[in-house]
């Protein structure tokens, strides 16, 4: 049976806690505030704990196939994420000026 | 059932340390893990070494494997009517609509225990990664995408099967590329009352033969005459919402970019990215004698655009 299904847009709209985050990352606890503390996957502070834009799922999923996949410690995924952030960064300015060019 | 070789799909010996086999596995895994990988197939390719590596790690698992002996990669087989049960399996074990990958996932694994018992123990479904590509009109509309996704399933004996698994989402207006969407409970069923897996829709734009999108701002090449370009003209251009009216002011030159505000992409939460028209000023190829008169008038009267090749450095 076909069914229609309920759609979360992944964007700073939206707002997930950290147990929310732990859940669908797959990613420890432990590990996740390691990375939150080291800047790798960005985080809002507040009186009732850490919430996150739910853009960051999929940072958040990254970090978990890589730690999975790729054997890496916290240390090491930090690194890679933010390697993968200016990547991801680079390549939106690509596509934003690529746009601008106007077509041979 | 198709036999898969893992040894070569890691390029390691058959008797090979488990040292070796984590190397080999390591250093194809950073080369097509498919968060850093931009090589051609870089997915397929890395699914079969983690599949390799998934089972050849394991003592156990890769002691069942070596029991299926060496053949040549894809050929037909089954595995003996002993084997199943010499390692670890039960009597009930089938091997109807199971491929390769699927007979050693039945190992314990993460689900604890080795051998083929699937356990009581909770396991959450497996969450489903999807890249969609949609038009840049579907994107401006939204749509309704059909998906026929398959999946791995235990039926209550605990046999795996492929089942197929449609899935219709409505992607509401708003979308671009790179923006991600989840499905919550929409991916693999969980097991013994674990949660069912989600599934994550990867949405690109395919590309389109007049505007060029980025983020909810579209760019659209504009040709104009040199006389449109010089005079100024009002010229119909068209939007993702149908043709508007857009005042050329006299004197637009080449790449010049004309804002139409809010005619781009519309934003999930109101509002809409702009539409930048990109002045091309198009030259005919072929002029009769009375244009290449007129032309040659205007080039006596044309002030020199290159005065500045002369200024100081």
């Amino acid at each position: 049976m076909t069914f229609e299904s309920e759609v979360m847009w992944l964007d700073e709209h939206r707002a997930v806690t950290l147990q929310e985050l732990i859940e669908i990352s797959g990613l420890p606890e432990l590990e996740l505030l390691e990375l939150v503390h080291a800047g790798a996957i960005p985080a809002l502070e507040t009186a009732q704990g850490y919430t996150f834009s739910a853009r960051v799922v999929t940072v958040a999923r990254t970090a978990c196939r890589l730690r999975d996949d790729l054997e890496l410690d916290v240390h090491g995924l930090g690194v890679a994420l933010r390697l993968l952030e200016r990547v991801s960064d680079l390549e939106a300015e690509i596509v934003r000026l690529r746009a601008q060019l106007p077509r041979a | 059932m198709k036999f898969t070789d893992y040894y070569a799909a890691l390029g390691v010996e058959r008797g090979a340390s488990a040292e070796d086999i984590k190397k080999a596995y390591r250093r194809l895994a950073q080369k097509y893990h498919p968060d850093v990988s931009k090589e051609p197939d870089a997915e397929a390719k890395f699914k079969e070494v983690a599949e390799a590596y998934g089972t050849l790690k394991d003592p156990e698992k890769r002691a069942a494997y070596d029991a299926l002996g060496s053949r040549p990669q894809g050929e037909e087989f089954r595995p003996p009517p002993d084997w199943a049960r010499e390692h670890g399996g039960n009597e009930q074990f089938s091997f109807d609509d199971v491929d390769f990958a699927d007979l050693f996932s039945r190992f314990g694994g993460r689900a604890g225990g080795a051998g083929f018992s699937t356990g009581n123990r909770e396991m959450p479904g497996q969450d489903f990664e999807v890249p969609v590509e949609i038009s840049i009109e579907d994107a401006f509309k939204g749509t309704t995408l059909e998906l026929n996704l398959s999946l791995t399933e235990r039926d209550p004996a605990g046999r795996v099967r492929r089942v197929p698994h449609p899935v219709k989402a409505r992607i509401a207006p708003g979308a671009v590329d790179g923006q991600r969407l989840r499905l919550p409970g929409k991916g693999g069923k969980g097991a013994n009352g674990g949660r069912d897996g989600d599934l994550y829709l990867d949405i690109s734009l395919k590309p389109h033969r007049l505007y060029r999108a980025t983020d909810h701002d579209l760019y659209l090449d504009l040709p104009l005459t040199p006389a449109e370009a010089a005079l100024g003209a009002a010229v119909e251009v068209p939007t993702p919402a149908g043709p508007v009216s857009l005042r050329i002011p006299a004197g637009t030159s080449s790449g010049q970019k004309l804002r139409l505000g809010g005619r781009g992409l519309p934003k999930p939460r109101g509002g809409a990215g702009d539409l930048f028209a990109v002045a091309q000023i198009v030259v005919p190829a072929k002029l009769d004698e009375r244009e290449r008169e007129l032309y040659r008038e205007l080039g006596d009267k044309a002030a020199n655009p290159r005065r500045h090749f002369a200024e100081g450095t």
